[in-house]
């Protein structure tokens, strides 16, 4: 250990504490889970001067349902959120988002907020948070704001961060009537791994089954997690028909821009993208109209 | 500059029990180097594999990926403490009665694993056992093995439940 500076471990109880402890040193990370943080931290790819361990200040593990809609706190775990069942029952795209990320193992750490302060374009939560009109509550020296979360992330890695801010909740506001979200995502097995493409859809349905609003966000097709307005604007008017939502499977596939790797050619990627967004636009519908 | 260790006190399998430990160090590192319950396997490090399986809070996690300081005021439980004295835990005895292991390295997250489980859900579906146990890796058994042996444990547990 000779030379080797010591890595502090913070544990602060509040969120004004956390920013102090964040604005004193640009080298501190925010730990929330750990289970992309410590990963890159054993693989030298981060060297913290300081872990920041956000989990016992109060705010940032709770989950709160009122009549504005929810307020979820940037730290709970993955498995807090899947036990929650009136959040399961608002939001159950989102849910089944959170869900898909890892093993039972890390679901037990993971959280929504560490999930997109990665800013990984593949992030399986982002596309959910973003059909669901999600606002990122933000904390830091200057006090508190708030950006909607298709603006988090600004390129892989990257978020609107800045020094002394932490993220410390989600905000959604609550579904209007007859309205669902659905999550889908491909990868070529059936558990535990990472998205070759995603997409989430939202929709609100008036009594006649016509769609009067919709949000489309396909993730793993650019550098960060995509909202599609032109996706949409094609199922808005419709009652969800095929031919509506061959319009918006068409439209995600025309917003991708996705990389060629070896998880998936650019045009499989393309096409892959549009068939997402068909069916789970026709999830979120069918589980409208149950509403 | 000295590196100063930190002085952690928590519950272990029931018991108070304090340690030292450095900010950085994993849980497991210091259940198996520092206080000695080598039981905890370290498979990957890096959370994919299981073997490092355990409860903190009752909530089941790998314990590569939590550090060791986080442990304070918590109570962990770990394989060591699934037993009660020379009586196996009902999961532990389904394990050698199904031979739901070769090497033995992936066992004890496993065992875990399967606790947790069955403390959530004590009759779980095939289907479910498999994806709950899906983040935990075995490269000898094949895995039905192992299954069988969570299965008739949880129909076992009810039955001398009743």
């Amino acid at each position: 250990m000779n030379g080797m500076l010591a890595i502090r471990y913070e544990t602060p109880q509040s969120v004004g504490e956390a920013v102090r402890l964040m604005a004193a040193d640009p080298d501190a990370r925010v730990l929330a889970g750990g289970t992309d943080l410590l990963v890159q931290f054993r693989a030298g790819v981060r060297q913290p001067s300081a872990f920041v361990d956000v989990k016992r200040i109060p705010e940032l593990m709770s989950i709160t349902i009122d009549g504005q809609g929810l307020r979820l706190g940037a730290a709970t775990a993955a498995a807090v959120i899947g036990e929650h069942v009136e959040l399961r029952t608002l939001w159950p795209g989102l849910v089944e988002a959170v869900q898909l990320i890892g093993s039972t193992q890390i679901q037990g750490r993971g959280s929504v907020g560490g999930n997109l302060c990665n800013a990984s374009p593949a992030a399986d939560t982002t596309c959910a948070l973003i059909v669901n009109r999600a606002d990122c509550v933000i904390a830091g020296p200057g006090g508190e704001r708030t950006v909607p979360v298709e603006e988090f992330c600004i390129a892989p890695g990257r978020t609107v961060l800045q020094r002394g801010e932490l993220l410390i909740a989600l905000r959604l506001p609550r579904p209007a009537a007859r309205t669902s979200d659905a999550y889908l995502r491909l990868i070529p097995r059936s558990e535990m791994d990472i998205a070759v493409v995603g997409a989430a859809v939202s929709v609100t349905l008036d009594a006649n089954g016509v769609c009067r609003s919709a949000r489309v966000a396909i993730g793993a097709v650019a550098p960060t997690a995509l909202l599609v307005p032109e996706a949409a604007k094609a199922l808005v008017g419709s009652s969800l028909d095929a031919a509506s939502l061959k319009r918006a499977a068409e439209a995600a596939s025309t917003a991708a821009r996705p990389i060629g790797d070896k998880r998936g050619t650019a045009g499989y990627r393309r096409t892959v993208a549009g068939v997402l967004t068909r069916r789970a636009a026709a999830i979120a519908a069918g589980r409208a109209r149950r509403k | 500059m000295t590196v100063t260790k930190l002085h952690i006190e928590t519950t272990i399998n029931g018991e108070p029990r304090e340690f030292l430990c450095d900010s950085h160090e994993t849980l497991l590192s210091a259940l198996r180097n520092g206080l000695g319950l080598t039981g905890t396997k370290e498979g990957c490090a890096t959370g994919d594999c299981g073997a490092c399986s355990i409860l903190l809070d009752g909530r089941l996690v790998p314990a590569c990926l939590v550090l060791a300081p986080e442990a304070q005021g918590r109570a962990v439980t770990t394989i060591e403490g699934l037993s009660s004295g020379d009586a196996l835990h009902p999961l532990q005895q389904k394990f050698l009665e199904h031979a739901a292991l070769q090497c033995g390295v992936c066992t004890p997250g496993f065992i875990v694993a399967a606790k947790a489980l069955l403390d959530a859900k004590p009759n779980p579906s095939e289907d479910e056992t498999r994806y709950w146990l899906a983040g935990n890796l075995c490269r000898c058994t094949g895995y039905d093995k192992i299954i069988r042996a969570v299965l008739d444990a949880a129909s076992e547990m009810k039955e001398s439940a009743i």
